[in-house]
């Protein structure tokens, strides 16, 4: 659990329980918790008054949503346009080799998770990763590297 | 600031306001737009920050440090400007601030190699540069210009005077009429007549009355775009004034921003914006003491690309997987819960305020007729001078490119241009000039010559669209067949699934592409291809689907002979598919440093130190490690 965090009975009661909540309080668990975990998911159900099957149509259409724990630091490179024609899909294999995982895999230690994002608009620094909320911009194996062991 | 009842006394806080202001205060703006933010733009404003406290500087009054949206120019970033110098700063790093402080600052100098420099010319104002002076900047002159979390500074900038003079001046039908004669169209790629599109919702409430809604779509989607996360980000209060004059022509009391959940910045600006407005009574009840109630809320968008989809945005809206319906119905005729909704660009809502306060006659002579306006461009790719762009409709593809872009850097040929994202298209270069039968033709043969207009009308003559406004610039090291390719990936995996044409017929497209980049197939494929794209056109539900074939068609359209190199005779001309091309080290280049032995992941490259090295073409994986790593440049692509 991260500093601070919300407790999931906060989360639920800053939302009045209507479906139109239902991807809010998801979006809410997740930024909390980094993932849905089976038990949030009946109790965001039960608050919004709509059937499991429904919110696990949601949670599994849109990307945002993990239902898996993710590692303490996201790595997300960006395959936007620009980024893939400026090399992002080598630099994404660098990374997939240089962890040990895969793409939307996560560390065994649960350090870090290997994702992508499909453009962030920082196309003028391409290619660009993002490490949690920081942008690295002109990215190479070597600059995530440096700015991966300041973490 | 205390609420304010009503106009005049908006008025009587601006012109206060106004007064206060010092003309002589120095004023810093450093851009922390999305480029700038990704060279570490956050580490520069810190720097002012701590200079200016704890500096004794001599100058009169203490300068005002301002952390703006997007200059513009993120190629050249970090961008600062100060004011009232008039010096335009670029690539500025945070061990630059000291001596920015204490030169010009503290004594006033210029400090010359902090100038934009080009041709051996040294700009210190940006608008002589070329990039800037060919722009018309309506929607983006306060981005870069205000401080985004600052009220009082949008408010000198004329925030929310449009509101002022549409509540007090113009009555809802007016409203209405003005947006249908400036003939704005929708931002979002469509172009679809916005005013048209108020005036069916209007007429749906009169016969059918009951809530309305208005929805700005910030799920700004495709990649290589980010016109509206720059609006967002640097001047949030225009998107909330549009809205709010958008519905008080309808008569809605509630909107909604949908937002992209990869723009959290953006996110963030605007909920403190509406706090904002809300905390002045420009958003509530009794708007400005006009009688009309108007609230905006934001939802985050979920991680889906399909939700740029007007209908499928109203799906997500509900809780519900987003995932669009047929229409008609229309979301104007049946929305968000079955009422009449209004779903507008983000850069369609912003263009409102002006319009209102200018005048629908001014902004239809703006552009070219049947496209007005201006429309904000991210430039980039292969092109000099990356970053956002406002120009007039109509300017011509070679003057955005070339003039504004600065055309490719170094020695590399400009091939082409992709407009409108994963619906668009590859429009080839030579298309710049000629424009008579929409075929290739080599350069010698060129006779007639003509330039393509960069507006709806004339982007859809094309194949391509004008789109949302992401244009990347490609040089002759990229493929069109790899960049079709990863188009149709793209959507694969962003199609919603819900119907057959795209579901399907996505996937077979890129199966026939995948094996195309691998050398494989033959030419009949192609009509193959281009015919089982003409079905996802004609059959899919959605614009998704409908559009989704765009790049494929186009690019077979103009660059037949660069697929059939890849078909018949297994070469990438452009020398990226990866199983059509050999990389080998320049023996006359490598100076035997050993780093590319080190990263090669194959064990496949041998040398003794300090001599060339050599690859080990049948173990090399081609996953160009090697090339990243060299520092001399002696890997080759062939």
């Amino acid at each position: 659990m991260k500093k601070n965090q919300k407790t999931i009975d906060s989360i639920l009661a800053s939302y009045p329980p209507h479906p139109q909540n239902l991807i809010s309080l998801l979006q809410d668990v997740q930024a909390a918790y980094n993932y849905i975990s089976p038990e949030h998911l009946a109790l965001i159900c039960d608050h919004v008054g709509v059937p499991v099957t429904q919110a696990w149509s949601v949670a599994t259409f849109y990307k945002s949503f993990s239902l898996e724990p993710r590692g303490e630091h996201e790595i997300k490179v960006c395959l936007g346009t620009t980024c893939h024609l400026k090399g992002a899909n080598r630099l994404l294999e660098a990374c997939e080799r240089d962890l040990g995982i895969t793409q939307g895999g996560t560390t065994a230690d649960l350090r870090f998770t290997l994702d992508t994002v499909k453009c962030v608009g920082a196309c003028a620094e391409a290619p660009v990763v993002i490490v949690d909320r920081d942008y690295l911009g002109r990215a190479s194996l070597s600059s995530l590297k440096k700015r991966l062991k300041k973490r | 600031m205390k609420r304010i009842k009503n106009v005049a006394e908006l008025q009587d806080l601006r012109q206060g306001l106004l007064a206060a202001q010092d003309p002589d205060q120095p004023v810093v703006r450093v851009c922390l737009g999305p480029g700038c933010l990704a060279l570490g733009a956050e580490k520069v404003a810190q720097a002012f920050r701590t200079a200016i406290k704890y500096k004794k500087l001599k100058a009169a009054v203490k300068p005002l440090l301002k952390e703006t949206g997007c200059h513009g120019f993120c190629g050249q970033g970090t961008l600062v400007s100060l004011t009232p110098a008039d010096l335009f700063y670029v690539r500025v790093k945070p061990e630059d601030v000291p001596e920015i402080v204490d030169v010009t600052l503290g004594r006033g100098e210029v400090l010359e190699r902090l100038l934009y420099r080009d041709n051996g010319y040294r700009y210190r104002q940006a608008g002589e540069i070329p990039f800037y002076k060919l722009q018309q900047k309506i929607i983006l002159k306060n981005v870069g210009l205000i401080d985004p979390l600052d009220l009082k500074d949008a408010l000198l900038a004329g925030a929310y005077q449009s509101l002022a003079k549409t509540l007090t001046e113009l009555s809802p039908e007016e409203v209405l009429r003005t947006v249908e004669v400036s003939g704005l169209r929708g931002r979002g790629g469509g172009g679809f007549p916005t005013g048209f599109k108020w005036r069916r919702a209007a007429d749906n409430v009169r016969e059918n009355p009951g809530p309305v809604y208005v929805i700005a779509n910030g799920e700004e989607g495709d990649p290589g775009a980010f016109m509206d996360r720059a609006i967002m980000e640097g001047d949030p209060h225009a998107v909330i004034e549009g809205m709010i004059i958008g519905s008080y022509a309808l008569g809605a009391e509630q909107g909604f921003l949908y937002v992209r959940h990869e723009y959290p910045i953006a996110i963030r600006h605007l909920s403190i914006a509406l706090r904002q407005a809300r905390a002045l009574g420009l958003l509530g009840k009794n708007i400005l003491g006009s009688g009309f109630d108007f609230d905006l809320q934001i939802n985050r968008g979920a991680g889906a690309y399909v939700c740029g989809e007007e209908t499928a945005i109203i799906a997500s809206l509900e809780g519900r997987a987003g995932e669009p319906r047929t229409r008609p119905p229309f979301p104007a005729q049946e929305g968000l819960w079955g009422r009449p909704t209004i779903i507008n660009n983000v850069e369609t809502w912003a263009n409102v305020p002006h319009i209102m306060a200018q005048g629908a006659e001014w902004y239809a002579r703006l552009g070219v007729p049947h496209s007005t306006g201006t429309k904000i461009f991210s430039l980039v790719g292969k092109v000099k001078n990356t970053g956002l762009v406002e120009v007039p409709m109509g300017i011509s593809l070679g003057r955005l490119v070339e003039e504004i872009g600065g055309g490719v850097p170094g020695q590399k040929g400009f091939k082409a241009v992709q407009t409108g994202g994963p619906s668009g298209g590859i429009i080839p270069y030579e298309l710049k000039e000629v424009f008579t039968d929409y075929h290739y033709h080599p350069p010698h043969l060129i006779q007639e010559r003509k330039e393509i207009s960069v507006d709806f009308d004339s982007m859809a003559q094309t194949g391509s669209i004008m789109g949302g406004g992401g244009m990347i610039v490609m040089d002759d090291r990229d493929c069109v067949v790899d960049v079709a390719r990863y188009f149709l990936r793209f959507l694969q995996e962003e199609s919603c699934g819900k119907c057959l044409p795209c579901r399907l017929g996505l996937k077979g497209m890129l199966e026939f592409l995948d094996r195309f980049t691998r050398g494989q197939g033959a030419p009949e494929d192609i009509a193959a291809l281009e015919s089982l794209g003409q079905a996802l056109v004609d059959g899919s539900l959605c614009g998704l689907g409908r559009a989704a074939p765009n790049p494929v068609l186009t690019s077979i359209k103009y660059f037949k002979d660069e697929y059939l190199a890849h078909i018949l005779d297994h070469k990438c001309p452009a020398g990226v598919c990866r199983d059509l091309i050999t990389y080998r080290i320049d023996p006359g280049v490598c100076n035997g440093c050993g780093l590319c032995l080190a990263d090669c992941p194959e064990a496949c490259i041998s040398g003794k130190k300090k001599k060339a090295h050599v690859i080990n073409t049948a173990a090399c994986s081609r996953c160009g490690a090697c090339q990243a790593v060299c520092p001399a440049d002696a890997v080759r692509v062939a």
